[in-house]
């Protein structure tokens, strides 16, 4: 059992020994200084010339948010045509059916915002193509356009006056060349040589020992299962994603898949400290991001290793904690460490069944996705506390009765209306999405049956889990969720959309009108923002804004589960 | 929006080819160094292959160690936990018949020594592990099934146990029942 402990907290110093140079490195990438992948230049302007792509020419924040949305548009287009043609398309070995419209454009936008909500099951549900031209490609380009937009921010919050911000495509390319892909090569090298299958060829047909017909589904899982973890996307081969023994055969595995899904963004935390030379601000970012991660872990591992109460009065042997929906190969403590880890960063992997989860641990992992920027995913986790501190600055600015200023940048009445409209959004989505599918519920409770797998407190949180996921594009779900149906499909697609895109498009148009700005050097008035002072200020306004306002809902769900189970 | 829409729709081609093509292509290719060549890890028997390492199967006959509570029953054409709540009267129900059954196939057994994990589904349906005390608490319907020795049996859980640093120990229960079916052969 402490052996268990243990290893979470080993698994947690390697990410960050790991993650602080690998932050100085994306920082020189992508400041255009030397670094260690300089051969990979002519691939970059092979890839450049091919595109008709000039990567010199510098961009405004709106040219830069154009090219963003276009290409977006582009990748949008072909998946859903993939996705609803796929029968008929070639590399389907197992002869999956093409999806219907609605799953489709769940399915598309789903892993076009760098979600997974997955409202099919992998080995049925699609074809070895789309497992590859749909779904790896979309976790490789989605996770690169996150990444590219976080360092938009970056270059906007430089100590100068300009409206030219980089080329988006650079960045965009360079996201791809100088980080996902060999990234993601030798991590599933690493998957592939600890059983983890490779191959295009169908389900193997055996007899079992006992002497059972069964079918083993296979497909090119290695590749897909290293992207679905470093890009942050989440979205599994297999349907019970990372529990899957083929997906993650293994503690070592588990250890690197949980490393690689928390890796980027840590390290763009630290990047965001060596790009801007002010490493004490990073610091201090890093510092509110791990405490509100260990304070929503602590309870989540407490709650697993203790087990079920309900368990426990049958009079068993629970020396191992709550199982339901756990692999005895990754244990308890193991099993919270990635749910919180993947609900923070907005991954979505799983390896274990999050439905099945004590109520205060699924709470936690709803607080993790409900707040959404303790690291965050790739990019967009710093883009939501980009937010926050815009607030922070503000407020705080206003309490000491100084100028609200953030870098030598003054925040203004347009900086902060950007601010809190992308901030309240994420709650709006959440609490209206899940008040009118309760609603409905509550309308016609047979009509709607299969839509719940719990009932009472917990079928509410459920409902309440799929609209945190869609709005924080985590892409996890309380999956006994009866979800593939047109509601559902269409309801968590247009949340999906407006929570991807606009908290990416407003942090990026705070930081391109602060770029403008005038540098105003900071003096004995200014408020410094890299101090641990300033970093409680952020911490509350994130537990005012995201937690409170989602305090009621909880309450009515987990919480009140819990209370009737302890 | 009309000068992005070709070089989105050009460079989307070109990241088809490097993302789909060639980086599935060099994983492939390293995969075939791996030890299953990757095909995943399958155990033979007898010439024919009889399952994947790290596949569980289902055991229901009484001289085999039957492995954990399955929400696909074991089929892997597919793969799902139960998804149950933990306060839910249906599935405590369903524990609780878990339990009684186990009892009755298990005789001398008592409540306090049955594990948790074997009442409870596993994450994937597939878990192809049980911890040793629930393989220890099977061995004596196993050695009365087989006509063997009970400690003999044991002999076989302990030999068959692997030791983790890091996650909780496991037996793999398709490997343990091959070998007790050499044991017997022998």
């Amino acid at each position: 059992m402490n052996n268990e402990l243990l290893s979470i907290g080993g698994i947690y110093l390697i990410t960050l020994v790991l993650a602080l140079p690998l932050g100085a490195y994306l920082a020189r990438v992508f400041r255009g200084e030397k670094n260690l992948l300089d051969f990979m230049r002519p691939v970059e302007n092979g890839i450049y010339r091919l595109s008709g792509i000039d990567a010199r020419r510098e961009m405004t924040w709106q040219q830069h948010m154009v090219a963003l949305l276009t290409i977006n548009l582009v990748w949008f287009l072909l998946a859903m045509l993939v996705l609803c043609t796929q029968g008929s398309l070639p590399l389907n070995p197992d002869g999956n059916p093409s999806m219907s419209p609605d799953l489709a454009f769940n399915t598309a936008i789903s892993f076009l915002v760098n979600c997974n909500l997955q409202h099919y099951s992998g080995e049925s549900g699609l074809s070895y193509l789309s497992q590859i031209v749909v779904i790896t490609f979309l976790q490789f380009v989605s996770a690169a356009t996150g990444i590219a937009a976080a360092v938009v921010v970056f270059n906007a919050l430089q100590t100068r006056t300009t409206e030219k911000l980089g080329n988006f495509y650079d960045y965009f390319v360079k996201s791809l060349t100088r980080l996902l892909l060999p990234g993601s090569l030798l991590i599933a090298l690493i998957l592939a040589f600890n059983g983890t299958p490779m191959t295009l060829q169908g389900k193997q047909e055996l007899i079992s020992l006992q002497g059972d017909s069964v079918a083993v589904s296979r497909g090119p899982v290695a590749a897909m299962v290293a992207i679905k973890e470093l890009g942050t996307n989440g979205g599994g081969f297999y349907g019970a994603n990372s529990a899957h023994p083929l997906e993650n055969p293994n503690f070592i595995t588990n250890a690197v898949e949980n490393i690689a899904l928390v890796i980027i963004p840590i390290a763009m935390v630290f990047a965001l400290g060596f790009y801007l030379k002010r490493r004490k601000l990073a610091y201090m970012i890093f510092g509110v991001m791990t405490v509100g991660f260990v304070a929503l872990l602590a309870p989540t591992v407490y709650y697993e290793m203790h087990g079920n109460p309900a368990i426990a009065k049958l009079g068993v042997d629970q020396a191992l904690g709550a199982m339901e929906g756990k692999e005895i190969r990754l244990g308890a403590a193991a099993s919270a460490y990635w749910s919180i880890t993947n609900t923070i960063i907005s991954c979505g992997s799983v390896n274990s069944m999050h439905d099945s989860f004590m109520p205060i641990s699924g709470m936690s992992q709803m607080l993790g996705m409900m707040t959404n920027a303790f690291y965050g995913g790739c990019g967009v986790g710093l883009l939501n506390f980009f937010a926050y501190l815009i607030i922070a600055v503000f407020i705080a600015g206003l309490m000491v009765g100084r100028t609200p200023e953030l870098l030598g940048k003054k925040i203004e009445a347009r900086e902060m209306k950007i601010a809190v409209i992308v901030t309240l959004l994420h709650p709006l989505l959440i609490l209206a999405g899940t008040a009118l599918t309760a609603h409905l519920y509550a309308g016609n409770p047979t009509e709607y049956s299969g839509w719940l797998a719990n009932p009472g407190y917990h079928g509410f949180s459920e409902m309440l889990y799929e609209f945190t996921s869609a709005s924080a594009n985590n892409g996890s779900g309380f999956e006994g969720l009866g979800d593939n149906t047109p509601w559902w499909n269409i309801s968590t697609g247009v949340v999906l959309l407006l929570a991807r895109f606009l908290p990416i498009v407003g942090p990026v148009a705070i930081a391109g009108l602060l770029a403008r700005k005038k540098y105003v050097p900071e003096s004995a008035g200014t408020l410094p923002a890299d101090t641990a002072t300033f970093g409680v200020m952020v911490l509350a306004v994130i537990v005012i804004i995201a937690a409170l306002a989602f305090f009621p809902a909880l309450a009515l769900g987990p919480l009140a589960e819990h209370f009737s189970l302890y | 929006m009309k000068q992005n829409l070709l070089p989105a729709f050009r460079l989307t081609l070109v990241l088809l080819v490097v993302c789909c093509l060639i980086y599935p292509a060099l994983v492939w290719a390293g995969a075939q160094l791996a030890p299953a060549g990757g095909q995943g890890e399958t155990i033979s028997h007898k010439g024919r292959v009889v399952g994947y390492d790290n596949v569980g199967q289902n055991f229901t006959r009484p001289e085999y160690f039957q492995g954990r509570p399955s929400a696909v029953d074991y089929n892997a054409a597919g793969s799902a936990g139960s998804n149950k709540g933990p306060s839910n009267p249906d599935y405590l129900a369903t524990v609780q018949a878990r339990l009684d059954t186990f009892l009755v196939q298990n005789p001398g057994v008592t409540k306090a020594q049955v594990p948790a994990e074997l009442l409870t589904a596993s994450g994937s349906g597939l878990d192809p592990h049980l911890s040793p005390a629930a393989a220890a608490v099977q061995v004596a319907r196993v050695a009365k099934a087989r006509n063997l020795d009970a400690a003999k049996v044991q002999a076989l859980v302990t030999e068959h146990t692997q030791h983790s640093a890091f996650g909780p120990d496991r037996v793999n229960v398709l490997r343990l029942n091959m070998a007790l079916d050499a044991l017997q052969n022998r």
